[in-house]
């Protein structure tokens, strides 16, 4: 509850169209399941047949459901059926290796999506070990109660909410922040003005997961995913792919044959938006970064164990106010903040010295 | 019954100047007869010529009418197809008194007389059609509105820079991690094409010979100055026919882009001067085709052959110089494009990027789709129908070709659909400027999916004020006789042009267009790249057009 409380303080920079939750590195009653994957979404009664007989016949093995209770709300629409299950894998897949195993979950998400996507019987959102993925339309404090997670023992230690779903393109579900594929999770604070060569770019990589596109700002977690899985990159060139350097500014840096290469051949993926993007990768690492002229706020604080990553600092004062203020960090255009698993370090990596 | 022969009252073997292209409005009141407009018609289409005139005057107070004949001095258009006034307006500009000037006579029916001998009607200039074309008709309308701020194209910082040469895609990139960062990992032996950093609007191939000597000076020294000055990388394309042996062995050669055509005219020179060469050139383009003549290859008339076009050229003088249509040791597309690119890739030691460049046409897309297959091809140029030349057949000029706007869209949804946009920059020529708007033009053009646009017309009417439009204007570049100097071999004409006030308006020109490109780039949103393929922020009041390019429509 603690975040959308922090969302609640920065109402003035979102519209409160809705409300998106992903959660990392579950506690309570999944504390135990970390191992399994767990399909989040929601359906409806027809839907909820159809998913159960997709997941029978895939071999999946529901382990756990939890369901959020559910406190009517004026103003939020219920649908019939919130839910996250944990499912045990297919027993043909259970010795196969993660890569393996995260294509055959995304595929099993996408096949989801596809299957109730047009009569909207069935939204999958995530589909992955220790992540739970939560989404309605309404606004952000309300939508919480009503999910009912000011009373429920659910927990995590990441969490990333966010409060708008959508600048310019239709208020939709599968349009809400934050995006997830495979382990990475990002949402996005800004308009993408680039969004559609940036589409069309990943649209061509021939990977199942980069489809969908409801919302300008799934392209940031693809490109995420993109950068650091496909391609094999650290986390922070992350930052040079969608906020390429000049190149009298390559030319300091210490990589900069490959950094040059990078920026011929990732063209297609640079932002060149107002944006701030804050995600985590599979491994538990949060980050923030910003667009290569910094047009949107920004604030990381906390101390070790607890950080926040938001757009305003009244969001921080909210969440950690007992954390020393002067040690917040705002970066700047050049700058990566990158937090470390279990929130143990903070370090921003600054583009220009590599 | 035998036809009227000898003295004919009637004229009826004349033709009338309604007939004519353009009409010469001459004032007799305002004439001087210095003789001036007579002097410099480059067609000879008017002459002094002399007049007896009949005046009949009274005085008196009783009417005594007296008749007086008077011998009058004229100016006067001939009424011969093969003296058409082209309409330059060479005479307005000499004359003291405005008393002449041509005037465009919509119903002119030229096309009916002029292939007089059976000679096909030949021209210089462009597609002689004053249409808007689908360019202009493009408008910007995605601006980034109150739900995020626009860019600021006075404060901000913008980078207006496009790549020319073959991209790798990333996954191929030999890269390795050395100490948790990327590192180049020479070993691997992988090929890394040469790419180079460029301005996205370059000057487009014209050659010496078709032009003179101080236009192409001029536009030469204006690209150095650009580049060396202004730090706007603007590159510009040799076209067939060689270039200075001075400027091959200079530092200056890297703004310049070689083209290699079916005649090979100038390689001697080139080939000879490689050994010295202190920069690689900024690329090579083969020319395979061009928009404004597709089918048939480069032709520079004798009458502009002269001495030190014959000896760039390493031709003899006062020949006519026809590059045929295709490059004759050629036979087919794999064969042909590939050993093309190879060989003269291999010529600079694979560090120059070499490119094609087709005319406009609905095949476009399989050249496009055989060069995406190639390693070492380093791009396509495609050139649209309304593109120029100083050489061609009127039928060619006028009928012959695509429009931009679709070949180039369609050649980049291809290219979108395998993934491989960002790998094989295409370049748009062909009509970027029409109506003057060049910014406009090229930014509609990049977002349609273009890396690159190339002008030819638009640099010469803006920077050496050539007279040709879509009129049938002047368009006299084939006879060696430009009013302007442009495109002539005639001493007595090209020193009517100076070769500094050409290179002022270059870089005027393209620091220009650098705002205007950051003044539509700003509004959208787009600042760091150059908004390739960003075809959302485009729209058309043509719902056929919309579908055809998959853009919006609006009204």
């Amino acid at each position: 509850m603690e975040p959308i409380l922090a969302l609640e303080t920065m109402k003035e920079g979102h519209d409160g169209s809705g409300l998106g939750l992903t959660l990392k590195d579950l506690g309570g009653e999944f504390a135990k399941l970390k191992k399994y994957p767990v399909l989040s979404g929601i359906c409806s009664r027809d839907g909820k047949k159809l998913l159960d007989d997709y997941m029978k016949r895939a071999g999946f093995r529901l382990k756990h459901e939890w369901t959020p209770k559910i406190a009517p709300k004026k103003g939020v629409v219920a649908r019939d059926h919130y839910f996250a299950r944990a499912y045990d894998y297919p027993a043909s897949c259970a010795n196969l290796p993660m890569k393996a195993k995260e294509d055959l979950l995304m595929n099993t998400r996408l096949a989801l999506r596809c299957l109730g996507e047009k009569d909207e019987s069935i939204f999958a959102f995530s589909f992955y070990p220790d992540v739970i993925t939560l989404k309605e339309v309404g606004d952000p404090l309300e939508v919480a109660e009503f999910f009912g997670l000011d009373r429920d023992r659910i927990s995590a230690k990441i969490v990333l909410a966010q409060g708008r779903q959508n600048t310019n393109y239709a208020i939709y579900l599968y349009a809400c922040h934050p995006f997830f594929i495979q382990g990475f999770c990002s949402m996005t604070n800004g308009e993408n003005t680039a969004f559609v060569p940036i589409r069309e770019y990943l649209s061509g990589r021939g990977f199942p997961g980069y489809m969908g596109y409801n919302s300008d700002s799934e392209v940031f977690t693809h490109i995420l995913h993109y950068t650091v899985r496909q391609l094999g990159y650290p986390l922070h060139y992350y930052k040079d792919v969608i906020t390429p350097l000049k190149a009298a500014e390559i030319d300091r840096r210490p990589d900069a044959g490959a950094v040059r290469l990078m920026k011929q051949s990732l063209r297609s993926l640079c932002i060149d938006g107002p944006n701030m993007v804050i995600g985590f990768t599979p491994d538990g690492t949060c980050f923030m970064v910003q667009d290569s002229k910094k047009l949107r706020p920004g604030v990381v604080g906390g101390a070790k164990g607890k950080y926040a990553l938001m757009s305003e600092e009244c969001g921080v004062d909210r969440a950690i106010p007992e954390r020393e203020r002067a040690k917040d960090i705002f970066p700047m255009k050049y700058d990566m903040v990158i937090v470390s698993p279990d929130a143990q370090e903070v370090r921003v990596w600054n583009q220009q010295q590599g | 019954m035998e036809p009227a022969a000898g003295v004919r009252l009637d004229n009826n073997h004349k033709l009338s100047l309604r007939e004519f292209p353009y009409i010469v409005r001459w004032r007799d009141d305002r004439c001087k007869r210095c003789g001036r407009c007579t002097a410099v018609c480059p067609v000879k289409a008017i002459e002094a010529t002399v007049k007896v005139q009949r005046t009949v005057t009274s005085s008196g107070a009783v009417p005594t009418p007296t008749a007086v004949r008077t011998v009058t001095q004229v100016v006067e258009q001939v009424t011969d197809m093969e003296r058409y006034c082209v309409g330059c307006g060479s005479c307005t500009l000499v004359c003291p008194n405005e008393a002449i000037e041509p005037e465009f006579n919509p119903q002119n029916k030229l096309l009916h007389y002029k292939n007089k001998g059976g000679d096909a009607y030949k021209r210089g200039g462009r597609r002689n059609d004053p249409a808007l074309s689908t360019l202009d008709r493009l408008k910007f309308t995605r601006i980034s509105m109150l739900t995020d701020p626009a860019l600021d194209a006075g404060r901000h910082e913008f980078r207006v820079r496009s790549l020319l040469g073959r991209v790798l895609p990333p996954e191929e990139l030999p890269l390795v991690m050395e100490n948790g960062r990327l590192a180049v990992d020479k070993s691997s032996g992988k090929f890394i094409p040469p790419v180079r950093e460029i301005f996205p609007i370059m000057i487009g191939s014209m050659s010496i010979g078709a032009l003179s000597p101080p236009m192409w000076e001029g536009l030469a020294m204006g690209v150095a100055y650009l580049n060396e000055v202004e730090n706007i990388p603007v590159v510009m394309c040799s076209g067939e026919g060689g270039m200075s042996p001075r400027l091959l062995r200079s530092k200056y050669l890297k703004y310049f882009i070689i083209q290699i055509a079916s005649g090979y005219f100038g390689w001697d020179e080139i080939v000879r001067a490689i050994p010295h060469m202190v920069e690689d050139p900024a690329a090579i383009e083969i020319k395979y085709g061009q928009g404004a003549k597709p089918g048939d290859g480069g032709l520079l008339m004798a009458q502009k052959v002269l001495k030190l076009i014959a000896k760039i050229r390493g031709v003899p003088q006062f020949v006519d110089l026809a590059s045929p249509p295709t490059h004759q040791t050629k036979y087919s597309i794999e064969e042909a494009v590939a050993k093309m690119i190879q060989s003269m890739s291999m010529a600079w030691g694979f560090r120059v990027p070499v490119y094609p460049k087709i005319s406009g046409t609905k095949t476009a897309k399989a050249v496009l789709n055989n060069l995406a297959r190639n390693p070492y091809a380093a791009g396509l140029c495609i050139d649209g129908e309304d593109g120029g030349t100083g050489a061609a057949y009127n039928v060619s000029m006028d009928k012959m070709g695509h429009p931009i706007a679709s070949n180039l869209r369609e050649c980049y949804l291809d290219l979108v659909k395998q993934g491989k946009q960002n790998e094989l920059p295409l370049i748009a020529a062909g009509g970027i400027g029409k109506k003057g708007n060049l910014a406009a033009n090229a930014a509609a053009l990049i977002m349609l999916g273009a890396s690159a646009v190339a002008i030819g017309k638009y640099i010469m009417q803006t920077a050496a004020d050539c007279f040709g439009d879509e009129y049938n204007r002047c368009n006299l570049c084939n006879t060696g006789k430009c009013p302007r100097g442009i495109t002539t071999q005639d001493p007595k004409l090209y020193r009517r042009l100076d070769s500094d006030k050409v290179a002022e308006r270059v870089v005027e020109v393209f620091k220009s267009a650098d705002v205007e490109l950051r003044k539509i780039f700003a509004p959208m949103g787009r600042s760091t790249e150059i908004p390739i393929g960003m075809s959302d922020g485009l729209s058309i009041d043509d719902k056929a057009i919309a579908e055809r390019l998959g853009i919006s429509y609006a009204c």
